[in-house]
């Protein structure tokens, strides 16, 4: 099991890649669209490639309610990553 | 029982001859476009790479525009119309349920009495045509095929819809399909396609001509719908593993190739696809959706005119084309440049 950091650090680091936003900005409390700037095209690709990394499935219709970072970190952690 | 049937039992190598194209006249601005609907020319580029599309007036008809089409294609190819012996085109915007757009074409083209018939593939229709068209050239079923993509999707877009009044445009592209001298003209790879009607609904025309005509409300066009989200991760991601499944078949590999034209669909979904499929920098990626939209099944021959114009391809590069859309439908080749 990843911890609730490890999960965070590892999301960071795909928005990082995907948007380039700084890892460091990417903190539980941060709204994806309002403080990240995320559209919800990158949001897709964030969503994909947390899949692949955490080894889990988010279902197109979870996506909308995953506001915050923290949101999509409960998520995966869930999940079973 | 007596006699044998006379059929042909060597296969040819099937090349694309000729490309042609035609866009309308008509430029319609992102500016035009939020005169309709609540979004801005910043969110538009954003979302989709799109600056500018073209629009058909009237006169620019699916037949008149397929014509203009085909006749740079038949230039380029160095053939006549009286050569081509089979019409394909493909439309899912020629407003008549019969005859078919391609018999009035193969007419007016000027073919004499070319074998002729419409499919129905959205914005696969390009490369479901030209799979049709290298099987019927390799097996002898014909010599020359004209194979055309054409809309006018701005017919069936509601302009007030602000998740596809940016999206779809018109235009036509055409290619001449023919018999190559041996085997190291080998031009149309195996075709890599399918369909997963599980997903009728993610892009669709939204009623039956019935409902859009006879309604308390009055008589109305019946517009095409999309699910913008659904749409962008399957046409992103699993698109991706179909091209790369026609490289496979085809023998090629990423480094080999020279162009990357997926159906212009968004520029947001090639940017991914090119991404996944890891292209080296060397593969010229089309990107005619900037100043063209969305134009379904003629957005891949348009998008290789663009290309051969340019100078971004010239003959003999080797192209992997993609097309994907309302069904969902798909198919992929590797072709040869002609």
């Amino acid at each position: 099991m990843a911890s609730t950091e490890e999960i965070r650090s590892g999301l960071a680091e795909i928005v990082n890649e995907i948007t380039g936003v700084p890892a460091a900005d990417v903190q539980l409390e941060k709204s994806f669209t309002d403080d990240l700037d995320i559209d919800s095209l990158s949001m897709i690709e964030v969503v994909v490639a947390a899949e692949e990394k955490f080894g889990v499935k988010i279902p197109e219709d979870e996506v909308k309610n995953l506001a915050t970072v923290g949101d999509a970190v409960s998520f995966i952690e869930k999940a079973g990553a | 029982m007596s006699g044998s049937l006379n059929v042909p039992t060597q296969m040819r190598p099937a090349r694309i001859l000729g490309i042609g194209g035609y866009r309308p006249t008509r430029v319609v601005t992102n500016a035009e476009i939020i005169e309709n609907i609540d979004s801005s020319d910043e969110w538009i580029r954003t979302r989709s790479g799109i600056e500018s599309r073209r629009w058909a007036s009237e006169e620019e008809t699916v037949v008149a525009m397929s014509l203009a089409a085909a006749g740079k294609a038949l230039a380029h190819a160095g053939i006549q119309a009286e050569q081509v012996d089979c019409v394909i085109v493909s439309t899912v915007t020629h407003l008549y349920q019969t005859p078919s757009a391609a018999v009035e074409i193969a007419h007016k083209l000027g073919t004499k009495h070319a074998a002729a018939f419409d499919v129905s593939a959205a914005c696969a229709g390009f490369c479901y045509g030209l799979s049709l068209a290298s099987d019927m050239v390799r097996a002898g079923t014909a010599r020359h095929v004209m194979v055309i993509g054409v809309e006018r999707l701005s017919d069936l877009t509601d302009k007030h819809d602000r998740s596809t009044a940016f999206i779809f445009a018109d235009g036509a592209g055409a290619a001449v399909v023919g018999a190559g001298d041996d085997d190291a003209e080998q031009g149309i790879g195996p075709v890599v396609w399918g369909s997963d009607g599980e997903h009728l609904d993610h892009i669709r025309q939204k009623e039956e001509w019935r409902e859009a005509l006879f309604n308390d409300d009055g008589p109305r066009m019946p517009h095409l719908t999309m699910l913008g989200n659904p749409v962008f991760r399957w046409a992103s991601y699993e698109m991706a593993k179909a091209a790369q499944q026609a490289l496979d078949a085809a023998g090629i590999t990423a480094d080999q190739l020279d162009l990357f034209v997926p159906h212009q669909a968004n520029m947001r979904i090639t940017d991914v696809m090119a991404k996944q499929l890891k292209l080296p920098d060397t593969v010229e990626i089309a990107r005619d959706i900037a100043t063209q939209g969305n134009t379904s099944a003629a957005s891949i021959p348009l998008a290789l005119e663009r290309m051969l114009e340019n100078g971004q391809a010239k003959s003999g590069d080797l192209a992997l084309i993609i097309g994907f859309g309302a069904g969902l439908v798909y198919a992929a080749q590797v072709v040869r440049i002609p």
